[in-house]
């Protein structure tokens, strides 16, 4: 396939054409309440050519790959069409490469009968707990392998593993329902689905629990996050503002944006890397086959770096950092994070909260959405704080602020480090990308809470 | 198509294949000026049977799967749902216009024209603003057959463009936007530019948010992106059999405002969400979900119908798994309150266009809580400026339960809703201070 991929390159006559093909086998199972909703398997095999002449990109996604120097033509037609200007593209350099996955426990080779008595237990688990109305359980697996070819002589084959799973637990009391949830995931063990009884119980028990809590009072608070919910922010509220391509065609975002400007005190680190081993977020080059990286976006409170693709960052004078990705063949590689999260610090977690008088603990991750300088997200749990301690459990509270302003109002970073592989990531269209994020326990002044 | 069903009806008790092709072509423009133009094409089966009374299902995209995809299907429904019900064995469907030839036939540049006009009338409003638009058409190739003999297919089209306008002074941040998707080919982007333009002005001051709890307008635009989500859940027939909808023990009863009206109705005229039959070959009609403030019906496809001892409503609906129950084009009952009355009756409030993360809490509950990326303060009867900063939240149905006021004008919104804007007397508005 390599061979043939090379071939249709030939004689492009475009500034830059890349070709990526995927095949793909996934195995899905659902649960509503007691029913087991939808199970079903995939198989597809699909690619795109991406072609760059004058500035501009032509895109041409397919799944029968047939004739593939058609193909090429017709992205090199579409990127004529649209280029009026000058290509940039970081310099790489071509790398030949075959990666395997690196796994523990592929999920491929557990029956399917397996993968459904577990999660059987578990949703017996959930809809045991009295209380519970009922339940939501998606499983998902899957395997990939992508092979890429590039004008400039690289030639990539990643193998890629999966494995995904969320549970919901519902209670209910009238009209009222309350919900708690779980969310884990792996690229290389189906292990962490394995052995979540006591997790599954306990989140079933808080599903109920909330039916009784009251809500808290909108207002500003001292609000502690957990490590997931520091991962959230660090994620949605400042990760996606370092993606670079939100940036370099937007002078005023480049200026609120240049590296060296403090952003937070010094006792903030918060990084974004494909590199470090083992997550959600890793692989080894990234979908226009730049090696990844891992890269500090923030330094001791000093914004010192961002994520790039090979034009982002030819077009900003920095260097690639290997996060381009896409979400499957029908889309182009676009900046994204991969694992991100905030470096732990020293502040003790009793510490942290022995001087807040009134504020709020929150915990668990439920949603978050940003448009660059705002940002809101959900904690699926929290608890009031009450003269320096941990007191009642109250609603799932919503937290929505500047970004900048609440970098700035981190005022103490924990000892702790806690990743969540269970994440997706959304941007221009493309959901769910495989993430991780995370961090310590962080301490917010003046935090904006939702309420009534 | 056949063969598929040919193979796999031999070894089931009934099968069932849904295949979709598309051609799809879009243009792109990035600050400001054309930067992509993509070309996505291809086509996937989905195979649904039944063995041993359980379902099973597949999907795969390759000509040379065919066999693939029955064995993977045979082997989930080992541990599938109970089969409760046989596919329709053929109907009549509505006659619903969803294809124009227009819209396969436009040229690319022309498209690009589309384009460059909404960015330069944009542009022309506000010279400093940064604009994203993209300019899209599609064609899909729609078909069902299944072995009990039902059969449905039809093409369908869809013209689409929209522009997102970011405009950055000192460190504040505004955001403008609007779109129009549909069946038909629409040249003119005239209105969506003159909405953008429309929010500018409102937009150009920005002022102090008021709090407490407070009268606040929500447009169509917000109306989709807060209401419109927890609703189509609540009048899912999966979860109202799930036992989780707080309207699943409501039907017939006034939950409502008694002068609202919701309807799913996928036999619209070319409109996104509308088609002849929906994706499991029953043929679609119109759905009224609340009636008069009265909860009527709620929404099925074959299977949950069978468990709900009720027939499908036409409203299966298919993204990438097995069929589920989903709304198509949902449409609101107007009122006789224009906009204009609304905000003039208001002497301190919001207008809301939209709310970042409302529907991010947990709207089981109806419950929403969302910061303000689009909204005006009014101020005796008159819209002042922008806000920020500021949370607005509530409860869907305590919201619908009794409006101050319902629009006299509907807008479509993302082409698969019609709603008018909605007047609340008293929400709950928060401000960082």
């Amino acid at each position: 396939m390599q061979d043939r991929m090379a071939a249709a390159l030939k004689g492009h006559n475009a500034d830059y054409v890349e070709i990526r093909i995927e095949e793909t086998e996934s195995t899905y199972l659902e649960y509503r309440g007691p029913d087991l909703d939808n199970i079903g398997r995939n198989a597809s095999l699909g690619g795109n050519v991406r072609a760059l002449v004058k500035g501009a990109w032509g895109f041409v996604s397919f799944n029968e790959p047939g004739d593939l120097r058609k193909w090429v033509e017709l992205a090199v037609a579409q990127a004529r069409l649209a280029g009026k200007e000058s290509s940039a593209l970081a310099p790489v350099d071509p790398v030949q490469d075959i990666v395997e996955p690196v796994l523990k426990a592929s999920p491929a080779s557990v029956e399917l009968a397996h993968k459904k008595a577990l999660l059987d237990e578990y949703n017996g688990i959930i809809l045991g707990t009295p209380g519970i109305q009922t339940s939501n359980i998606s499983y998902g697996d899957s395997q990939k392998k992508v092979i890429f070819v590039s004008s400039e002589g690289t030639r990539i084959q990643q193998g890629k593993v999966d494995v995904s799973a969320r549970f919901t637990a519902m209670a209910r009391d009238g009209s009222d329902v309350q919900q708690c949830g779980l969310s884990l995931g792996s690229i290389q063990d189906f292990g962490v689905v394995e052995g979540l009884q006591a997790k599954i119980a306990d989140l079933a028990k808080r599903a109920v629990a909330l039916l009784k809590a009251p809500t808290a009072k909108g207002g500003e608070y001292t609000v502690v996050c957990d490590p997931i919910l520091a991962g959230v922010f660090a994620h949605e509220a400042f990760g996606h503002l370092s993606e670079s391509d939100f940036v370099y065609e937007n002078d005023r975002m480049r200026q609120i944006m240049v590296l060296g400007k403090r952003f937070g005190q010094p006792h903030l680190n918060i990084v974004d890397g494909a590199a470090v081993p083992g997550l959600r977020g890793s692989y080894k080059y990234d979908d226009e086959g730049v090696k990844s990286t891992k890269t500090y976006l923030i330094t001791e409170g000093v914004l010192t770096g961002r994520l790039h693709s090979r034009e982002t960052a030819a077009r900003m004078g920095e260097k690639p950092t290997g996060n381009a990705r896409a979400m499957n063949y029908q889309f182009q590689p676009i900046v994204r994070m991969s694992n991100t999260y905030i470096e732990p610090g020293k502040t003790a977690f009793d510490e942290m909260i022995s001087d807040i008088k009134e504020g709020i603990y929150a915990r668990n991750w439920y949603g978050g959405t940003t448009s660059m300088e705002m940002f809101t997200f959900s904690a699926g749990e929290a608890y009031m704080i009450r003269n320096g301690k941990v007191e009642e459990m109250v609603r799932p509270i919503v937290l929505t602020g500047n970004v900048f302003q609440t970098l700035e109002n981190i005022d103490a970073v924990g000892r702790d480090l806690e990743m969540s592989q269970g994440g997706g990531c959304g941007k221009g269209g493309q959901m769910p990308l495989p993430v991780s994020d995370g961090g310590p326990h962080i301490r917010i002044r003046k935090c904006l809470v939702g309420g009534k | 198509m056949e063969e598929i069903l040919e193979k796999a009806r031999r070894v089931s008790q009934w099968a069932e294949v849904y295949s979709v092709s598309r051609q799809e072509t879009t243009a792109v423009f990035e600050a400001n000026r054309l930067k992509q133009v993509h070309t996505r094409s291809g086509s996937s089966n989905a195979l649904r049977l039944a063995k041993d009374g359980r379902i099973g299902f597949a999907t795969a995209n390759r000509k040379d799967s065919t066999q693939k995809l029955v064995d993977m299907a045979l082997e989930t429904a080992a541990f599938g749902a109970t089969a409760r019900f046989e596919p329709p064995s053929g109907a009549s469907y509505p006659q619903v216009e969803v294809y124009d030839p227009g819209v396969e036939a436009i040229p690319i540049d022309k498209m690009v024209e589309i384009g460059e006009r909404l960015v330069a009338r944009i542009r022309g409003a506000s010279p400093d603003i940064l604009c994203e638009a993209s300019v899209s058409k599609a064609v899909f190739n729609i078909a069902v057959r299944n072995s009990t003999g039902g059969h449905s297919e039809y093409k369908k089209s869809i013209f689409s463009f929209g522009i997102e306008g970011t405009l950055i002074r000192g460190s504040d941040m505004l955001f403008v936007g609007d779109g129009e998707a549909a069946c038909f080919l629409q040249m003119d982007p005239e209105p969506v530019a003159s909405a953008v333009v429309l929010q500018l002005r409102r937009a150009e001051r920005l002022v102090p948010a008021p709090s407490g709890r407070l009268p606040v307008i929500f447009t169509p635009e917000a109306v989709a992106g807060v209401l419109l989500y927890p609703l189509a859940l609540a009048f899912n027939g999966k979860v109202v059999l799930q036992g989780a909808s707080p309207l699943g023990n409501k039907k017939g009863q006034r939950v409502f405002d008694p002068r609202l009206s919701i309807w799913d109705d996928a036999t619209v005229p070319l409109r996104a969400g509308s088609r002849c039959c929906d994706d499991e070959a029953v043929p679609c009609r119109r759905n009224a979900l609340v009636e008069n403030g009265v909860v009527k019906s709620f929404l099925y496809d074959l299977q949950t119908a069978a468990m709900a001892g009720v027939a499908s409503t036409g409203s299966a609906s298919r993204s990438g798994g097995q069929p589920r129950p989903a709304t198509s084009t949902v449409v609101f009952s107007h009122g006789d309150t224009t906009f204009e009355q609304m905000v003039k009756d208001v002497k301190e409030g919001l207008v809301v266009e939209q709310l970042m993360g409302a529907t991010q809490s947990n709207v089981l509950s109806g419950d929403f809580s969302g910061n303000v990326l689009l909204g005006y303060k009014v101020e005796g009867g008159e819209i002042v400026g922008r806000v920020k900063d500021t949370m607005v939240s509530g409860n869907v149905y305590e919201i619908l339960k009794e409006l101050a006021g319902i629009g006299a004008e509907r807008k479509w919104v993302g082409g698969t809703l019609l709603a008018p804007p909605l007047y609340c007397s008293n929400l709950a508005v928060a401000v960082k201070s």
